[in-house]
């Protein structure tokens, strides 16, 4: 399945698309900006792009070295590998010598094909980069073919590359460093011809590798947080402790005593203090005195927002359908099947806390750091700096993760950073610097979420009527939704479910409620929630009706005609001996869920350990499309599953009169060594069009685990994270 | 204050205030950035170095502590320690943040005990927090490593 057609597919007229909301962020930003179009108008004041023959996407050294130009931020999901494998396939490079570079920023040029704007999210970094590069590489491949085939005066037919050899078979070779001059003058064609992709030889191999292991296993790797510059200071700024409170007044006096402290001064956000250094300023900021005017302030409990979420989910205060069909009307008459689940805030809590270094000069702005939203960026930057978006000039570095963390719509700790370098002025280096306390306690959490079913089951069993009520905050707050629609990443997952398309009489609402507290995309979004329930459910209805759950599944999945999820479900099950015997005290769960085009089943074995559950094996079955790099799809479902199951044994952000309770690892538990299960990969094979990896693996490990502890102890979940603090 | 630091091998004069984490000294005025600020709390191993051999969060480990004491950070393995070897042949690192925590603490773990067992593993590595995941890599890289060693 192509990507768009599922992003947009099952939404006509109800929702919009991640593409419609990612302009729509940005366009906003630029209101002010009217007379051209949005592509057009985010691209105000850049710079035209120089780049040599092969285009914006491929360099070739004079010793013929390929390199391959990322639009796409490398922040471990393995793009940079796989980007650069779709290349080096269709240009018959040396894959051992390809080289991966980050691009600059320029909507026009390194847009995300899937987004409308650059940047990195959605799973959609190889989906949509995946013809464009296949393009490129075949192109580059053409230029060098046809230059051989001038050279040696011989059908360019007869030509052959392998690993960046250039061969006739009449004995002639050379390489691509030989050809380099007379190929960079062909025009490559328009539209070059792609490989059959059952002649690949490097995409889906074990051959494809990371590119960036020695570096980040040395030391070497350059982060946001290791930037130095000549003459530069490191800000640090002091947050108000409640969402929604500002700075009233503030004593920087002991502050600026603090040996190294520069200057202290108020910004939008908080009070900022510059240094020469960064315990400077961490030291400088621990002195100052502010006073915050909370009267604007967030300062419910998070027991209260619960309560609340509960009673507008039972109102259906303010919902909106997104899946309403069958005759609602009599469907629901006799006994119903009730479940309620809550959901809490969490934090993204990447390893590197969030930062940024800008330069500021007039209209001159460069920032430096790892860059997400793109585009987002530019324009929040320019906004609030009275410059043109195209002008603000990005370089951008590894992050030390994100998790949709660093792509923020309003760009808070970017444009904090920018005003910061601003007043600094001269076009003098400052590095922002959040410490774990301002990145946990700064919200853009995954928002709360309550959900509630009312489920009719018919005689045979299976779901007949099946009614729902989601409760959240929007990720899309701020972004204009058009006429009649609304963010769909709130019910995606639920939306669009199998289980909902094999049930004849369905009434789903949501209900977007508005808080101070900000909140954002999490690594899956909305499946976050919504795969836990339904797999859940499915679970506890199976139960009911006496089932085995993957039966249930596998009627269900028939009915729907998901192939793919049947698919999934069958590898998974076979690979992990579903329904033999486990030691006593182990139990196993399985759950299914498709999000960003690609479908994950998993089967988790759980037992008991001190009162917790503990998560020894899971076996993943995925289907992703084509696997460019199989070994990094495993990493992806190995590093997806630790960051769910992170979130589903221990992570809750939670309020007291407001404030933010967890502030570090201390109060915000972490999946560690000792606790992480053994993940077994198989990837269904497929001829498709890639489609995500980042965050399939992720929503899918929770369900799984409830679904064991089901088995276990006899008891459903009705709420996460399964270890209360 | 004025301070000798014996790191990797050779020492070094520095001039910081004498509460200075070894981690904001390693950093921000030597720019050996390898060791990594997660959490500043000693409660997520980014930043661990070897002090006399033992693994240290540097970013709890004030440099007034330090005079004598011999530190060797990531850059001090230069690359050519069986653990970075390892790390590359399993593609451990995702975002690679927390690496440089992770094989200062794993190095310490197999001077001490050349062939660990998981439990020794876990006992060594659960301060080492990596939120890519990676924590199934790291222990196939570590027995790895100890393999290569004791051959």
């Amino acid at each position: 399945m192509n990507i768009q057609t599922k992003l947009s597919g099952d939404r006509t007229g109800l929702a919009p698309t991640r593409r419609d909301l990612v302009v729509g962020a940005v366009v906003t930003g630029s209101a002010l900006l009217v007379g051209c179009s949005p592509m057009d108008l985010l691209n105000l004041g850049a710079k035209k792009l120089d780049f040599g023959a092969f285009g914006p996407f491929i360099k070739i050294g004079a010793d013929g070295a390929v390199t391959v130009i990322s639009k796409h931020i490398e922040f471990g999901q393995g793009t940079h590998a796989g980007l650069a494998a779709i290349v080096a396939e269709e240009l018959d490079a040396d894959w051992s010598t390809v080289k991966v570079e980050q691009s600059a920023a320029d909507i026009k040029v390194y847009g995300n094909l899937l987004m409308g704007a650059q940047g990195t999210g959605g799973s959609t970094a190889i989906a949509n980069s995946w013809m464009q590069l296949r393009k490129a590489g075949a192109g580059a491949r053409a230029m060098f073919v046809n230059a051989a085939a001038a050279k040696w005066a011989v059908p360019a037919a007869e030509i052959n590359i392998k690993s960046g050899v250039v061969s006739h078979p009449s004995g002639k070779s050379a390489t691509f460093a030989d050809l380099l001059a007379d190929a960079g003058k062909i025009t490559p064609p328009a539209e070059p011809v792609l490989k059959d992709p059952k002649t690949f030889t490097l995409i889906g191999t074990q051959a494809v590798r990371r590119k960036d292991s020695k570096v980040k296993s040395d030391g070497t790797a350059v982060y946001t947080q290791d930037i130095h510059l000549p003459n530069m200071l490191t800000a640090m700024v002091a947050h108000a402790p409640l969402f929604g409170a500002k700075v009233k007044s503030f004593d920087d006096s002991e502050a600026l005593k603090v040996k190294g402290v520069v200057k202290v001064f108020k910004i939008s956000s908080g009070v900022a203090v510059v240094a020469e250094n960064t315990w400077a300023a961490k030291k400088g900021r621990d002195a100052l005195k502010v006073t915050w005017d909370d009267a604007k302030a967030e300062k419910r409990s998070t027991a209260q927002i619960v309560e609340e979420y509960k009673k507008i989910s039972t109102a259906r205060e303010g919902s909106k359908p997104f899946d309403v069909r069958g005759d609602v009307a009599t469907g629901f008459s006799g006994d119903l099947t009730n479940f309620g689940f809550d959901f809490p805030y969490l934090s993204h809590a990447s390893m590197e806390p969030l930062n940024c270094v800008a330069q500021v000069d007039g209209q001159k702005v460069k920032l430096t750091y790892g860059c997400q939203g793109t585009t987002m960026d530019q324009t929040a930057v320019g906004m609030a700096l009275g410059v043109l978006p195209g002008a603000v000039e990005i370089e951008t570095l590894f992050a030390g993760g994100s998790f949709g963390r660093r792509a923020s719509p309003s760009a808070e700790y970017v444009v904090e950073c920018a005003l910061i370098a601003k007043k600094i002025g001269g076009f003098r280096p400052v590095k922002l610097v959040w410490d774990r306390e301002d990145d946990m306690t700064g919200g853009r959490y995954r928002p709360m979420v309550r959900h509630d079913l009312a489920i009719k089951v018919g005689a045979d069993g299976y779901p007949a009527a099946w009614r729902h009520t989601v409760v959240t905050q929007s990720v899309m707050k701020g972004v204009p939704v058009p006429q009649g629609k609304f963010d769909a990443s709130a019910v995606e997952g639920a939306l669009g479910s199998p289980y909902l398309k094999a049930t004849p009489v369905v009434d789903c609402h949501v209900a977007l409620v508005d808080s101070a507290v900000p909140v954002l995309w999490w690594r899956s979004v909305g499946a976050t929630h919504t795969a836990f329930v339904m797999e859940h459910v499915i679970d506890q209805l199976a139960a009911k009706a006496k089932i085995d759950p993957v039966d249930y599944r596998r009627a269900l999945y028939k009915k729907a005609g998901a192939d793919r999820h049947l698919a999934v479900l069958e590898l998974a099950v076979a690979k992990s001996g579903w329904g033999s015997a486990l030691p006593a005290g182990t139990a196993r769960g399985i759950a299914v869920h498709e999000s960003f085009g690609s479908v994950v089943a998993q089967v988790a074995e759980v037992t008991m350990k001190d009162g917790e559950p503990r998560v020894g094996r899971v076996v993943c079955a995925v289907d992703c499309g084509i696997a460019i790099s199989p070994d990094q799809v495993a990493a992806q479902m190995e590093g997806g599953i630790v960051y769910g199951l992170s979130a589903a044994l221990y992570g809750a952000i939670t309020l007291k009169d407001g404030a933010v309770e967890q502030r570090n690892f201390d109060g915000y538990r972490v999946l560690r060594h000792n606790e992480a299960p053994s993940v077994e990969t198989y990837i269904v094979a497929s001829g498709a069009n890639p489609t995500g990896a980042g965050e399939p693996g992720t929503p899918v490990i929770a369900p799984a685990v409830a679904n064991a502890l089901l088995v276990l102890t006899g008891k459903p979940t009705a709420s996460l994270p399964f270890v209360k603090a | 204050m004025s301070i000798a630091l014996e790191i990797n091998g050779k020492t070094l004069q520095v001039e910081a205030e004498a509460d200075t984490p070894l981690l904001w000294v390693l950093r921000d005025e030597l720019k050996m950035t390898g060791s990594k600020f997660g959490c500043g709390i000693a409660q997520c191993g980014a930043c661990t170095v070897h002090a006399d051999g033992q693994p240290i969060r540097s970013c709890s480990t004030p440099i007034a502590a330090l005079a004598g004491v011999k530190i060797t950070t990531i850059e001090g393995l230069g690359g050519k320690h069986a653990l970075q070897a390892a790390w590359v042949k399993h593609d451990v690192p995702q975002c690679g943040y927390c690496q440089s925590g992770q094989i200062m603490a794993a190095a310490a773990l197999l001077a001490k005990t050349p062939r660990p067992t998981d439990a020794d593993i876990d006992a060594a590595m659960t301060g080492n927090v990596c939120r890519c995941g990676t924590y199934q890599r790291i222990r196939a890289a570590i027995k790895d490593a100890a393999a290569t060693l004791s051959a």
